[in-house]
């Protein structure tokens, strides 16, 4: 059982990568090429760029409902501040340093597409993958809006989304060219 | 805490090759099944050198709590990019900033602290004498330890008696293997007054195990007891032995 799920696994990623369909692996004949609805179900990986985000779209006046409706205030407080669950809006929102206005998803990260693929991926506690694109797009809304990302009336879709600038712009660390076999960094005092 | 298990599986390369595997591909995510279906970017030649897709653990199929039915391996990685439950790796051609990776981010000027994430430097312990114990007496001792690294297999493991004077070289239990823990030992008189131990280790590509103060001395900051180490903290682990023969941790 375990064998058949590796090449489950191995070939769903044959499409993603633009090679041409392979009936079976060339060496050991084994698994077959996934259709673009199995990929599709399983794609929720959503990168810079945005390209595997599904259509939908939402404001943040209808994310303010949402974020009522579906329990968010529970955990992360009335208006994203204050509760148990970490914090969606910053208590220091005028810091001209960005960084120091605190570890805000919807504030911090670089991309806004990390902010719907998390809300999609692991929003709400126990009930994770249940929201529809529509209410992933208006909470994001909802949370850039309440961080001075964005208008209020901005309409957020897969094309508006990946194009939402960020504060933090570029100002966070390259990872460096990492080889296999090499010092993590060189210099360091070993 | 450190752990060390026998990981059976597919090579990740195996896999990949398979697939048909293009040289445009620079980065790969792999994602979980739990609840958040956690998910990392990883490099690709990290995927083609020796990352195991694995459904064995210690010669029985790897249980619900470490990952079953498929754990993704990373040798050497820390332990989050350790995909347990893997649903699905995905090749792409850029870090693709998920939540794990949000998780990693470090500012601007510190690419120096986030170079040292990822991979696991060069560690080793001594864990008898250790904290907490107790020697009877002056007398001979066999100080026994664990040594690894995220660069390979350990190479040498040295022990001081001395607070890091004079080092010895350990002898080890067994043969080293890469990113594996291995066991060291070291033929110790103890003759009754105040001692300091510590242990540090070399790995194969000659990463050497620094002390605390010399961390500081890179990062140019105090070494006082507000210093804390950046990154994973692989300094060395120094035993205070007192006359009574209690032993406590060196850096409190």
């Amino acid at each position: 059982m375990g064998t058949r799920r590796v090449f489950l696994i191995a070939f769903a990623f044959a499409a993603l990568i633009g090679v041409s369909a392979l009936a079976q692996g060339p060496t050991y004949g084994v698994g077959r090429t996934p259709t673009a609805e199995e990929i599709r179900a399983l794609d929720i990986s959503i990168g810079p760029t945005g390209e595997e985000l599904p259509t939908g779209k939402g404001t943040a006046k209808e994310g303010a409902q949402v974020y009522r409706a579906k329990g968010c205030a529970g955990c992360h407080g009335a208006a994203g501040i204050g509760g148990t669950a970490p914090n969606l809006k910053s208590k220091d929102p005028k810091n001209p340093d960005v960084w120091a206005r605190g570890r805000i998803l919807p504030l911090r990260a670089p991309f806004a597409t990390t902010v719907w693929d998390y809300i999609n991926r692991g929003m709400p506690l126990n009930r994770e993958g249940t929201l529809t694109a529509d209410e992933v797009y208006a909470l994001t809304a909802y949370l850039l809006y309440i961080n001075d990302v964005i208008p209020e009336d901005q309409i957020l879709d897969a094309q508006s989304l990946p194009k939402v600038k960020m504060p933090i712009g570029d100002r966070y660390a390259s990872l460096p060219d990492w080889k296999p076999r090499t010092p993590r960094l060189k210099g360091y005092p070993y | 805490m450190t752990s060390c298990a026998e990981w059976t599986g597919v090579l990740l390369s195996t896999l990949l090759k398979e697939c048909g595997l293009k040289g445009g591909a620079s980065w790969f995510v792999a994602e979980g099944t739990e609840e958040v279906k956690g998910a990392s970017s990883m490099p690709i030649a990290k995927a083609m050198d020796d990352c195991i897709v694995a459904y064995g653990m210690n010669g029985e199929a790897v249980r619900p709590q470490n990952g079953f039915p498929l754990r993704l391996m990373v040798p050497g990685f820390e332990g989050i990019f350790h995909t347990k439950w893997l649903r699905r790796i995905k090749v792409v051609d850029r870090y693709y900033m998920n939540y794990n990776d949000y998780g990693h981010l470090h500012e601007g000027e510190k690419e120096k602290e986030a170079a040292l994430s990822y991979q696991i430097g060069p560690k080793s312990v001594i864990t008898f004498p250790s904290g907490g114990q107790q020697l009877p007496g002056k007398g001979f001792y066999e100080v026994s330890g664990l040594a690894w690294s995220g660069g390979g297999a350990v190479k040498l493991v040295e022990v001081s008696t001395d607070g890091g004077r004079k080092w010895n070289k350990a002898e080890f239990k067994g043969t080293p293997q890469r990113m594996a823990h291995a066991r060291f030992a070291y033929q110790w008189n103890w003759d009754g007054n105040e001692a300091e131990l510590q242990s540090r280790c070399t790995d194969e590509i000659g990463q050497v195990q620094p002390s605390r103060a010399q961390i500081a001395k890179f990062w140019n900051k105090p070494f006082d007891e507000t210093f804390s180490v950046p990154g994973l903290d692989n300094s060395i682990q120094p035993w205070r032995i007192a006359k009574d023969g209690s032993v406590t941790n060196g850096n409190a």
